[in-house]
């Protein structure tokens, strides 16, 4: 079964406005996540360690260079899910 | 009864001792650090601890590594000349305080949370046991800076986990999480958020019960200091570490405001 993208691009800003407190209603697929939650690139890792979890995947650092929308991070995620 | 290093503090209660690392902003280690630890060193008596927990009170992690503002700044202000002779003398020092931990005659256990990169991973890899709590990361960052690590973190690594996983973490930078740390054995117990302190103190409880010549036989035998190459792996990064890449790439560090990941 393929996911579906938009899914994961919406349990991904679930998953992000519960780690750094922001109402999910305010998040859309193409903010750039750094700034939309305001936070650096050590919590980023812990965003990671929060998707790693809750899909069931592993993605290395480096996969996610250039990415800063939660659309391209969900593709990412996607990419991962076997 | 509480003695306090900044920034660290060595506590001691029950024949088990406590090393609470607390130096922000995430615990990094350059001369105050180091110094620190060496003091440290002089006050644990097998007499009196038959275990040493080892875990931070800051909520960024347990260590984000070697001080790299300090390192660049060294390289920064110091004659080129002195560049080798003074990363010898602190790689030197620094291997020694991981050795003395390495070989302590006590249950060694490290308590992990959110990052442990570099220096800091290196410094848990003394430990006897790791316990990581989920938010735990570990991540050997070197060549991003173009060097290789340099406290002793190769042979250590290479001593509990397999060549694989090695290289992926080495040659490609990336992070790890908890998780994953528990399933290739580089961690011993995985924990809820905020739990691996009590945990790791459960543990300690448990090792202490037992015979110190039969603990200490044990470790001698698992856990040998693969000291031949904890040498060859100081020659490379002092070589390393005089090179251009490095000094770009502490140029970078230290000047970027950008709140992005700025590694290659």
């Amino acid at each position: 079964m393929t996911s579906n993208p938009n899914d994961t691009s919406a349990r991904l800003m679930t998953l992000a406005a519960k780690r750094f407190r922001v109402d999910a209603s305010t998040l859309a697929p193409e903010d750039d996540f750094f700034e939309k939650l305001q936070i650096d690139s050590l919590q980023a890792l812990e965003l990671l360690s929060d998707v790693e979890e809750a899909f069931g995947v592993e993605i290395p650092d480096y996969e996610l260079q250039g990415v800063v929308t939660f659309a391209a991070l969900a593709a990412k995620i996607d990419v991962r899910r076997v | 009864m509480t003695a306090v290093t900044a920034p660290c503090t060595l506590s001691h209660e029950a024949g088990i001792y406590e090393l609470a690392l607390h130096g922000p902003p995430c615990n990094e280690i350059g001369t105050t650090m180091l110094s620190a630890l060496e003091d440290v060193l002089t006050r644990l008596d097998p007499a009196q601890g038959r275990a040493l927990i080892i875990h931070s009170s800051l909520k960024s992690g347990f260590s984000a590594g070697a001080d790299l503002r300090e390192l660049h700044q060294g390289l920064v202000d110091r004659p080129e000349a002195l560049h080798g002779p003074e990363i010898r003398a602190f790689l030197d020092r620094t291997h020694a305080v991981m050795n003395a931990l390495d070989l302590l005659p006590m249950t060694t256990i490290a308590a992990i949370h959110g990052v442990c990169f570099g220096g800091g991973f290196e410094l848990a890899l003394t430990a006897d046991l790791r316990v990581c709590d989920k938010t735990a990361r570990f991540a050997f960052p070197e060549l991003r800076l173009g060097v290789i690590p340099g406290f002793g973190g190769i042979p250590r690594l290479r001593r509990d986990v397999g060549n694989g996983l090695v290289r992926d973490l080495l040659l490609t930078g990336r992070s790890i999480n908890a998780k994953k740390a528990l399933d290739v054995g580089l961690a011993a117990q995985l924990v809820a958020p905020g739990q691996a302190l009590e945990v790791a103190r459960s543990m300690a409880r448990q090792a202490i019960k037992f015979d110190p010549d039969a603990m200490t036989t044990c470790k001698r035998f698992m856990k040998p200091l693969p000291l031949a190459e904890l040498e060859l792996e100081k020659d490379h990064f002092v070589r390393l570490a005089q090179g251009p890449v490095l000094r770009a790439a502490l140029d970078r560090f230290t000047s970027s405001t950008d709140v992005r990941p700025y590694l290659p």
